[in-house]
């Protein structure tokens, strides 16, 4: 978890993300049974395991998509969905809770881009209506936004004429727009076609590279290896092992972990 | 290489996938015949032309006073308020029901009630009944009252006074239509992918900000041909508020005009001709519309305006940032990509 590979930034010492005991039930079903972990400053961390282990779920905890049913989630030193004054914990309103959002950039499965827009106006869309910054200086952050991930070309296009692996990346530009300082990916590349999975994941390595801190639940071991810090293996709503991710996937310690990996590798 | 190509370079690796499959013979077969079609059509033709014949030379229709009446002052101001009628009560009524809409989608059980009740009260009942009980409210409240509950109003006046035929008719028709409207926009609200909301939600976006530049301009796709219909329908359903009673509109206009003249037939006719051209205008509106809205959806031009085969289907090779693959896809136009289609509507 905190086999960070870099120093990093020594100077700010409070982690990006720091997790205490996050749990989250649906109904009776307990989805995540306490999860404890950190992600440091610029520190890129795959969340991996099998399908209902709760990764998902996690992530979207972390930008209060989903409520917690017990424990603290904290970002960037801020606690997610609550504010804290006299050991009392009050729930946040949907404004402060959306003001947290707003550095918090999220990538989603489905991309989930809106239709009735062009990939420019997608990007454009946040900047102007949350931040209310002048059109012309969002314009063209936007335009070089979609230059830096290879669509320069395709602004005016709407999502539906763009191939998946196209809609993703706008869709992460999208999310950039709001100058994050932190990038969630919720199985950025599940949905796309094996040919177009490379493109994103490309994406997403230059910006790990340019110190973006970046959770990624990712079924691309390559990917995990290549760029990742850490690597978490996830199942059944437990953090079963987590370490570098040359340790984890060359020398699983425990069982499940390797019984999975084996699958999937 | 090792192709005799000449201009190889230019054709580089593209295979001439197109031409392959154009070499083969079109089928020559003898169609085969649909006599009973031929018979069906003259038939219904044949059916036709005898009604329209025969109604031209029947004087019971009487065109010539269809003519006459047509554009008669009362009969094109009485369409008049026919259209003001129609569109007052369908602007309260798309008001009112995207407000009972969400009412219906919140997550407070009261508020959900209310809005439930509401519809059933007004979806329960008939329009000619309800127009009814609006052109004897003031039997029920007798003076309209601002002020606190129980105590001496600060404001009071006769509900006579208040409230003509004119505003009862709209209020009635609009209440009315309202308890539809709310079921259509709800509709529309969850036709919408719950993805939507979640990105919009997660790039920071507000509730509000959510509902008015996400999810209701995708609803609206979904929401724009019911409500169409319902203008339509409206528009027809002016003509019972003879029941408040307004008579001011075209049907009931007609029928008092008729009443005079011991002539009801063409009067009826020319009503209808009115509500036809009405109709019809509405109907083209709704085409437009209906194209406006479902901008970036299900438009297929991608396949009407490929590339000629002689240019191959590889036009667009787009450089990705650091990777050392590329990714092969057909614009719709390489040059002009605002060009395609309805340029107008973008």
């Amino acid at each position: 978890m905190s086999a960070t590979t870099a120093g990093g930034v020594a100077s700010l010492d409070v982690p990006m993300v720091l997790a205490e005991q996050v749990t989250k039930s649906f109904g009776s079903h307990e989805v995540l049974k306490g999860i404890t972990l950190e992600v440091k400053r610029g520190e890129v961390m795959c969340l991996v395991g099998p399908s209902g282990s709760g990764k998902s779920t996690f992530l979207r905890c972390i930008n209060h998509l989903e409520v917690l049913s017990a424990g603290r989630l904290s970002v960037d030193g801020e606690l997610i969905g609550y504010r804290e004054s006299n050991g009392k914990l009050y729930e946040m309103a949907p404004k402060e809770a959306a003001k947290q959002r707003r550095d918090i950039g999220m990538v989603f499965q489905r991309f989930n881009l809106f239709p009735h827009m062009t990939a420019l106006q997608n990007v454009m869309e946040a900047p102007l209506r949350v931040k209310g910054l002048p059109k012309a200086k969002v314009e063209s952050t936007a335009r070089d936004l979609l230059a830096r991930v290879g669509l320069a070309d395709r602004a005016d296009y709407y999502p539906a004429h763009l191939s998946g692996g196209q809609q993703q990346r706008v869709a992460i530009a999208r999310a950039l727009a709001m100058e994050p300082k932190l990038m969630l990916f919720d199985e950025p590349t599940s949905a796309l076609d094996p040919e177009l999975v490379g493109e994103v994941l490309d994406v997403m390595k230059g910006l790990a590279k340019e110190g973006m801190t970046m959770i990624v639940v990712t079924h691309e071991m390559g990917f995990a290896r290549e760029v990742a810090d850490s690597l978490v293996f996830m199942d059944a709503g437990v953090v079963v092992e987590s370490g570098l991710p040359s340790e984890v996937l060359a020398n699983p310690r425990h069982a499940r972990t390797q019984a999975f990996l084996s699958k999937v590798l | 290489m090792s192709t005799t190509n000449v201009n190889g370079a230019a054709a580089g690796s593209t295979p001439p996938l197109r031409e392959a499959a154009s070499t083969s013979e079109p089928i020559k077969a003898i169609r085969l015949r649909h006599p009973w079609r031929v018979v069906f059509a003259v038939l219904l033709v044949a059916i036709f032309a005898f009604f329209v014949i025969d109604a031209a030379f029947r004087p019971a229709y009487d065109w010539p006073a269809v003519g006459k009446y047509l554009f008669d002052r009362r009969i094109s101001m009485a369409a008049l308020v026919t259209i003001e009628l129609t569109v007052f009560s369908m602007v309260i009524a798309i008001i009112l029901g995207v407000i009972l809409a969400v009412m219906r989608l919140s997550p407070n059980p009261v508020v959900k009630s209310v809005a439930w009740f509401y519809l059933w009260i007004f979806r329960g009942t008939p329009v000619y009944v309800q127009l009814t009980i609006w052109g004897l409210i003031s039997l029920i409240y007798t003076s309209i009252d601002i002020g606190l509950p129980f105590m001496t109003p600060w404001i009071s006046f006769s509900t006579n006074a208040a409230l003509n035929t004119f505003t009862l008719a709209v209020i009635g028709l609009a209440l009315n239509e309202a308890a539809y409207m709310a079921e259509i926009v709800r509709a529309g609200l969850l036709s919408v992918d719950k993805g939507q909301e979640e990105a919009s939600v997660a790039l920071g976006m507000s509730w509000s900000q959510t509902m008015t530049r996400v999810i209701l301009p995708q609803s609206m796709r979904v929401i724009i041909p019911p409500t169409g219909n319902e203008v339509i329908s409206m528009l027809k359903t002016t003509s019972l508020v003879t029941a408040v009673p307004f008579s001011l509109e075209l049907f009931t206009r007609s029928r008092d005009i008729s009443a005079e003249t011991f002539n009801p037939i063409p009067l009826l006719i020319v009503a209808s001709i009115w509500y036809l051209f009405f109709t019809s205008i509405l109907m083209v509106g709704q085409y437009f519309l209906e194209k406006r809205f479902s901008r970036g959806v299900g438009d297929r031009q991608t396949d009407k305006d490929d590339p000629t085969p002689s240019t191959g289907a590889i036009t667009g090779v787009v450089p990705i940032v650091g990777a050392g693959q590329a990714t092969v896809i057909v614009p719709p136009k390489t040059d002009a990509p605002d060009t395609t289609g309805d340029g107008g509507a973008r």
